[in-house]
């Protein structure tokens, strides 16, 4: 008999422990504050084409970022708004339809509504967003197509409405004052472009597609033309390299975007890259390409690529 | 088999009534001191600018000089590349800026406080930080080193509070009836409020070593109660439109949660134009805020600052 109730007293021992323990973790999980969880820490690599934040981008409704402008009440913006009138810029963002909602709409929610006008190029037309149809197909390959015919249809409808007509990815973020500031100091009516100059293929040099490049508007009418008279074709798919080549042929000079201390404006990769020392490895391709010699990071940045 | 199942089940029992008995009583001690319980709502404001105007402009030089923010980082060892980020950015904007890890660690200086428990070492620096330094500065603010601050922000804040009085401010967090200030969004405490807790730390009953009974209680939780003993109670700190100017979130959190919620007003509302502290940043954001604060310029954008607040003489600044 002392052994049973040894045995009961046993599994009264365990059953009590077992119950503590159990209420315990019952209690702090009920307990536990809405305010102690740490917001996730979110480490981008933005050279992977990234699928973040899976889903949930479905954005309702419009959005306007500038709808707060009124808000600081303390900021004199005479100058900012004298130069809106004064370099009228058009800026034409490269989309596709799987990137309206993604990526086209953020862009038309900020940066877009500093441009004098904007208008968003996509393979295929799409009246709500809206979107200009080029009557391509969509691609890497594609892109010199899209530039050709983006550039087109701008010199087409537009070329009375701008002086400078500027090219943009949908991952690129244009601080169009600090454009307007560059640009200012030039003659639209010269043939000239701009952009984060790189050096190889061409000798001049041509302008990072990435990091968005701007045309002045004899420079516009000189690239059409070129696709009339021949002197330019669809030579090969990479955009930006034979943009810079025609641009040569054409005597469309590559201009120089640095700000007063030297530092580039123009830039093809994200602020951290950019930013932090060391981050792009020496032997990256790009310490190669860059036409200038390199210097700390600028004041007067003007674009920022593969932002998410 | 029956009885030894029914003495199981009757342990099982006792042990979670024993239990919960013993999670009230914990309970109870911290909502204790409520004796002194203020009716007021706790929530301050920044000044307006237009008070400030009103200044002079000698006063408001005089003003933005009398301004010495001690600032102490409470790190650990594995916090290091964020602690790196922190010593290299916002810190160099603080009159005086001070490390206290839980160990000495020969890559960056510190002032080693020989615990890893985080409200041992909170109460022994805020011992040292007074002892050293209580005639000297007037406003101590404490931090991990996952936020990031604009200390200039914080300055303009505590213009017009008087560091003679008890404050006790940040981003506050309500436990049942009970308010603390979270560590997390960053605690200022004038000189009167150290003064008061640096008399409490040597009584244990009031301000003990060990608050909780079973579980921990968070060291932002533990400094209230002692705080609270004292009389000083904490405070939400707001800009003039009642934002939050002290967060806890990220910028990035604060504008995904915008986008969901009010997408028509997204860089309008998410954040307090003058917010002195985000939390949950990664190190590379740290460099990319203080550019985006502190350098980059959209040309032809005027701000008539009505003070300018400097960063110290030699100090290495952007």
């Amino acid at each position: 008999m002392a052994s049973k109730s040894w045995l009961n007293f046993l599994t009264f021992l365990c059953g009590s422990a077992i119950g503590f323990f159990l209420c315990s973790q019952l209690l702090s999980i009920l307990l536990g504050e809405q305010g102690d969880t740490q917001p996730n820490i979110l480490h981008n690599d933005p050279h992977a084409r990234h699928s973040d934040d899976n889903g949930q981008n479905h954005l309702e409704g419009q959005m306007n970022f500038n709808a707060d402008s009124s808000q600081h009440k303390d900021e004199n913006t005479d100058i900012a708004e004298n130069l809106f009138q004064k370099v009228k810029i058009l800026c034409w963002v490269m989309t596709g339809p799987q990137n309206l909602e993604k990526k086209a709409k953020h862009v038309k929610a900020t940066w877009a509504q500093r441009c004098n006008k904007v208008l968003f190029m996509s393979s295929e037309e799409n009246k709500d967003f809206p979107t200009v149809g080029l009557k391509t197909k969509e691609g890497r390959d594609q892109l010199y197509w899209k530039t050709i015919k983006a550039f087109q249809y701008v010199h087409d409808h537009y070329l009375e409405d701008a002086d400078w007509f500027m090219k943009a990815d949908d991952d690129t973020y244009v601080i169009l004052d600090n454009l307007r500031w560059l640009l200012s100091k030039y003659d639209p009516e010269k043939p000239i472009y701009f952009g984060r100059r790189f050096k190889p293929y061409v000798k001049q040099g041509y302008m990072s597609g990435g990091a968005g490049y701007v045309l002045s508007k004899e420079a516009l009418k000189r690239f059409v033309d070129a696709f009339k008279t021949d002197k330019c074709t669809h030579s090969s798919s990479i955009e930006d390299l034979a943009l810079g080549k025609c641009m040569e042929i054409i005597n469309v000079e590559a201009g120089d975007s640095r700000d007063t201390t030297g530092k580039e404006t123009f830039h093809p990769f994200v602020p951290e890259h950019h930013l932090i020392k060391g981050y792009l490895p020496r032997t990256f391709w790009y310490w190669n390409y860059n036409y200038y010699p390199p210097v700390e990071v600028s004041l007067e940045i003007l674009l920022y690529k593969y932002l998410d | 088999m029956l009885s030894e199942s029914s003495s199981f089940l009757k342990g099982v029992i006792l042990g979670s009534i024993f239990c919960a008995l013993i999670t009230m009583l914990g309970r109870i001690r911290i909502g204790h001191g409520n004796t002194m319980h203020h009716h007021e709502h706790h929530h301050l404001q920044a000044p307006n600018k237009e008070n400030i105007l009103k200044i002079s402009g000698d006063e408001r030089l005089e003003l933005s000089k009398g301004f010495q923010i001690y600032c102490i980082i409470l790190v650990k060892p594995k916090d290091v590349s964020l602690w790196a980020a922190v010593k290299e950015t916002w810190t160099k904007h603080c009159d005086k800026t001070e490390f206290f890890s839980s160990e000495n660690f020969e890559e960056f200086e510190s002032i080693s406080m020989e615990t890893s428990d985080m409200w041992l070492m909170m109460r022994k620096a805020y011992k040292y930080a007074f002892e050293k330094y209580s005639d000297q500065y007037n406003w101590f603010f404490l931090v991990r080193p996952t936020t990031f601050a604009i200390v200039e922000n914080l300055k303009y804040f505590l213009l017009k509070k008087d560091p003679s009085q008890p404050f006790y401010l940040g981003h506050t967090i309500k436990s049942g009836d009970f308010e603390y200030v979270s560590v997390r969004g960053g605690i200022v405490l004038s000189i009167e409020s150290m003064k008061r807790l640096n008399s409490l730390l040597n009584i244990p009953e009031k301000c003990p070593e060990q608050g909780g009974m079973i579980w921990k209680i968070s060291e932002d939780k533990q400094l209230a109660v002692c705080l609270k003993y004292a009389g000083v109670f904490a405070e939400n700190a707001e800009d003039t439109d009642g934002k939050d100017v002290f967060n806890t979130k990220s910028v990035r959190l604060f504008i995904k949660e915008a986008m969901n919620n009010h997408s028509n007003q997204v860089v309008g509302r998410c954040c307090s134009d003058m917010a002195v502290t985000f939390n949950g940043l990664t190190p590379n954001q740290m460099h990319v805020m203080m550019y985006g604060v502190y350098r980059l310029r959209a040309f032809g954008h005027l701000f008539n600052d009505t003070l300018i607040f400097l960063p110290p003489d030699g100090s290495d600044n952007d």
